[in-house]
């Protein structure tokens, strides 16, 4: 079953033609990567799917509903079943990390407070925080704890659908490879399909199962990290067939990594 | 809805958890467990999983949160659970070992010593700004090549001419207004034609440098005091410092000459458009012509009434501009601080108008001009 399915995105601003002719297609409980160049609109891309931009034209489906013809209601229902991670965290500045944390529980159930103080540390917790930050504010937390506190926050209501935007980039390369570890327990425990936006070549080679390249406006590669590197396109030759990622990922000795699955 | 059923009999006590378990029915499901927590009576506890037909995280906290509080008085075997159920418990178990948060609420104690230190560093880092800025106006017309012409051009722009409609607009209302209220009373005395001295007197000495001064303090001042602040918070400021861009030279020094050279010019248009209003309404309600109007205009307004004037323009503009700025740095980093220093830069740029204003008043009556 397809989560996500994108059929013949065109975005552009003005003269200026960002993507041409999309199609992906994400399904259920994979962790999908999507790849490409700084620029080739990988964040717009997922914003699209969000509903934060309307692509100049072709259809979205998230989760069942076409965002085309989604009805309000129908657009507020789908804002709770995922959480969005977004680049720089974007946490309210203006609360503490608590609050952001259960912003939208407190918003959309009736989950009385001794819970939700509950919940809070649990999640706190699975993203390696201390519960002692709880009552801080984001501008007194370092890069590295905003991001887990904003996945914290996406992951606050068991989304079905995560969407996480270069989540272990400012993390320390330790962090980074926890981070690793629980997107996958978390897909693994609370079927989660996760759609990540990386560089992170650790993250790439082993935590994600398929994933698309965006490249001259268009995904010219999808599929398992096998049939990517099959493909043949310049991007493609630049970014997994040089020295370093042959070397260090392609053929190490050592057992190589391959996708978790369940 | 209900989300346990139970069997009993005298010994034991089974609870079958039905129905969804997750977020949206906490509270629901919580105050079952809680009624049923008062009714067990030593008795042991089996409690079976296996009708829950969805569950969350959050369920399963709650779970565990009773299972363990059961655990405390009576035994308790839980049954039915599967793989997945098991594995969620294990990964909450794992993570729920300290698990309360405490949200530290500051006392009242607490709260007092920190707005008094506040304050006073508040009062510290006026005077550094002012000495800051003090300094930098020095040296800036010591050596003249260190002003920024193309910033003062661009904020005389944006903070002079653009201002022109609503300063133009605001001054022509009150010039009507004046004229209305006093042709009332003056044509009581048959005293038509002191209109003229009365609206000469009071828009170009008081009214039109006090309306353009409101008008900028809350449109320019505010801009000025958001902008920083929002350079501030993206850390815009820190990489001016680190490239050797000093923001007084760059940020402050700018804002000011631009108010200082806009603002006489905005009253002077000021007073030419309150006046223009004041002679409408001479000429539609008192039936004095504009030829009149001006004519006697020539005689009643000396040019020092214009000048005083004038002459307020320059400290007004330092005002707004300095209060604005100030404010602007100590925005900190968050969104909310920029409401809260942009509302206290315009509140207190126009009570200090104010305040400066009457000191010129009776700095004046005191020398009898």
């Amino acid at each position: 079953m397809s989560v996500v399915s994108m059929r013949n995105i065109v975005t552009s601003f003005g003269e200026k033609v960002i993507h041409d002719g999309i199609n992906l297609t994400i399904e259920a409980g994979e962790i999908y990567g999507i790849l490409g160049e700084s620029g080739a609109g990988k964040t717009l891309l997922i914003q699209e799917m969000i509903m934060l931009l309307q692509p100049t034209s072709g259809e979205i489906e998230v989760l069942g509903y076409n965002l085309n013809t989604i009805t309000y209601q129908e657009a507020q229902a789908l804002r709770q079943k995922w959480g969005i991670l977004f680049q720089f965290g974007a946490l309210y500045s203006s609360l503490n990390v608590a609050q952001n944390i259960a912003i939208a529980i407190s918003e959309y159930t009736q989950t009385p407070q001794k819970l939700i103080n509950q919940i809070v540390a649990t999640k706190l917790n699975m993203v390696g925080l201390s519960p002692d930050v709880a009552s801080l504010y984001p501008a007194q937390l370092s890069g590295g704890m905003i991001k887990r506190v904003a996945l914290a926050r996406a992951l606050a209501m068991d989304p079905k659908l995560l969407f996480l935007d270069e989540p272990t980039s400012g993390l320390d390369p330790i962090g980074a490879r926890d981070f690793d570890k629980l997107i996958v327990e978390l897909r693994n425990l609370l079927d989660i399909t996760i759609v990540i936006i990386t560089h992170d070549l650790d993250s790439i080679f082993s935590i994600i199962d398929r994933f698309s390249i965006l490249a001259d406006k268009k995904v010219v590669a999808q599929g398992t990290l096998k049939e990517v590197l099959a493909t043949q396109h310049p991007f493609i030759e630049r970014f997994f067939k040089n020295d370093y990622v042959l070397g260090r990922y392609v053929h190490k000795d050592s057992p190589k990594p391959t996708p978790h699955h369940l | 809805m209900t989300y346990l059923s139970i069997t009993q009999n005298d010994r034991s006590i089974t609870l079958h958890s039905i129905n969804h378990w997750n977020i949206y029915h906490l509270k629901a499901i919580d105050k079952e467990l809680s009624e049923l927590l008062k009714k067990i009576n030593n008795r042991s506890i089996v409690w079976d999983v296996s009708g829950i037909e969805s569950f969350d995280s959050a369920g399963v906290i709650l779970f565990r949160q009773y299972y363990h509080t059961f655990q405390q008085k009576h035994t308790v075997e839980i049954i039915g659970y599967n793989d997945k159920q098991k594995r969620m418990y294990k990964l909450l178990e794992l993570h729920s070992k300290n698990s309360t948060i405490t949200i530290k609420t500051p006392n009242i104690f607490h709260r007092i010593g920190k707005a008094t230190l506040k304050s006073l560093e508040g009062g510290k880092e006026l005077l550094e700004f002012l000495g800051q800025t003090t300094m930098a106006f020095g040296q800036s017309l010591l050596s003249p090549s260190k002003i920024r012409f193309k910033e003062i051009s661009y904020y005389i722009h944006i903070s002079g001419i653009n201002a022109l409609p609503i300063v133009a607009l605001t001054a022509f209302l009150v010039g009507l207004v004046i004229a209305y209220q006093s042709a009332v009373q003056l044509a009581k005395f048959g005293a038509d034609i002191f209109i003229v001295d009365m609206i000469g007197i009071s828009i170009t000495r008081e009214l039109a440098p006090m309306i353009t001064a409101i008008v900028i303090a809350g449109r320019s001042g505010s801009s000025y005091t958001a902008q920083i602040g929002a350079m501030k918070i993206t850390q815009e400021i820190n990489a001016m410092k680190t490239m050797g861009f000093d923001p007084y030279y760059f940020l402050v020094l700018p804002r000011i000459f631009a108010l200082i050279v806009a603002m006489p010019l905005l009253i002077f248009f000021a007073d030419i458009v309150g006046i223009f209003g004041g002679m409408v309404v001479a000429n539609l309600e008192l039936g004095i012509s504009f030829e009149q109007f001006i004519h006697r205009l020539q005689s009643a307004l000396s040019p020092t009434h214009y000048l005083i004037g004038i002459l307020k323009a320059p400290f007004f503009a330092v005002i707004i501009a300095i209060i604005s700025t100030y404010r602007g740095f100590q925005v900190s980093s968050n969104t909310q601080s920029i409401g809260y220093y942009t509302t206290k830069s315009v509140v207190n740029s126009i009570f200090f108008v104010i305040v400066c204003d009457a000191l010129f008043s009776i700095f004046f009556t005191g020398l009898g001009i």
